[in-house]
């Protein structure tokens, strides 16, 4: 179990870096995301089901959308 | 030269100020005291097995309003920003094959799961937030499939105001009919523990806000994704 959370926390910060520090906007966002997603195994493992069921579902769910639909917004407007 | 020696600067502050917390953490090995009158009264004062959602909704139901309340505002300026500055809609790319027939076979069941969540909170994980994030999610996935559908947002606001002052009239129904005050769960019978309809008024506030923070996230995405616009177009 140890072993899991500490790939799985790994994956974590490697996935948060990512998305900070890639130069492509989707990249980081997609990672973003993932990032998200990897913390809430990590509060499923430390037995907090409700705080990972938030994260799963806003951190990595509904934050990324709403991420996309402003990117798009933006590069419509250096567009037009 | 300067601005990067700003930001280091900065940085190396809040690192001392953060390295401080960790070295000075120790594990807690025992429950502070009141989260332990939390977790050993709560069941039995409250009715509920999820301790969390005892704590969330009654022990501390004043911050969830006022954190419904903080969530109502974003959403209503968000939904003010976006409306002030209409963009015209083009013509979206529709969603493959798969994703439309994916998501006309999901969508009632996730909105059925959001329902489940919230309606089951104070006896499994989870409650109006992650319930009302997950109905809000499903309608992610149909305006992915179809982009061009339009949807009202007149219910959806209906809904949502309605709720939010339905969350307000419990409370006060609380102050008003118990010694215990504001947003007091027992103006309902306990009920049988473990049973669905148990635990005093946490299910139905818990379904107030899941209703809530459904209808909330979906005004947002719906705003963000540009499309209240038969103002718009006329």
């Amino acid at each position: 179990m140890e072993f899991i959370f500490l790939v799985i926390a790994v994956f974590t910060v490697v996935t948060a870096l990512l998305a900070v520090l890639t130069k492509d906007r989707t990249v980081s966002i997609l990672a973003a995301g993932a990032s998200g997603l990897f913390g809430s195994i990590l509060f499923i493992i430390m037995a907090a089901p409700d705080v990972a069921m938030t994260e799963a579902a806003i951190g990595s769910g509904l934050t990324t959308f709403i991420f996309f639909f402003a990117l798009k917004k933006i590069r419509s407007r250096d567009n037009g | 030269m300067v601005k990067k020696g700003f930001t280091l600067l900065m940085l190396g502050g809040l690192g001392s100020i953060l390295l401080k917390f960790v070295l000075d953490f120790k594990e807690k090995l025992a429950l502070p005291e009141v989260s332990a009158h939390y977790v050993q009264n709560g069941p039995a004062e409250l009715g509920a097995p999820n301790v969390v959602t005892s704590v969330v909704v009654t022990y501390r139901g004043l911050d969830t309003l006022g954190e419904v309340t903080i969530l109502f505002a974003a959403a209503a300026v968000v939904g003010l920003l976006l409306h002030l500055n209409q963009n015209k809609v083009e013509n979206r790319t529709e969603g493959s094959e798969l994703l439309k027939t994916g998501s006309a076979l999901l969508f009632p069941l996730i909105i059925l799961f959001g329902t489940y969540v919230f309606l089951n909170g104070h006896l499994t994980p989870g409650g109006g937030f992650q319930g009302g994030a997950i109905i809000a999610s499903a309608l992610v996935l149909s305006i992915l499939a179809s982009p061009n559908r339009k949807i009202g947002h007149t219910a959806l606001g209906i809904l949502e105001s309605l709720s939010g002052v339905s969350y307000v009239i419990l409370g006060l129904a609380g102050a008003l009919l118990t010694a215990n005050g504001f947003l007091n769960n027992r103006i309902l019978p306990l009920g049988e523990y473990g049973t669905l309809f148990s635990a005093g008024l946490i299910p139905v506030i818990y379904s107030i806000i899941g209703l809530k923070v459904g209808s909330e996230l979906s005004s947002v995405v719906i705003g963000l994704k540009g499309e209240s616009d038969e103002e718009a177009h006329q």
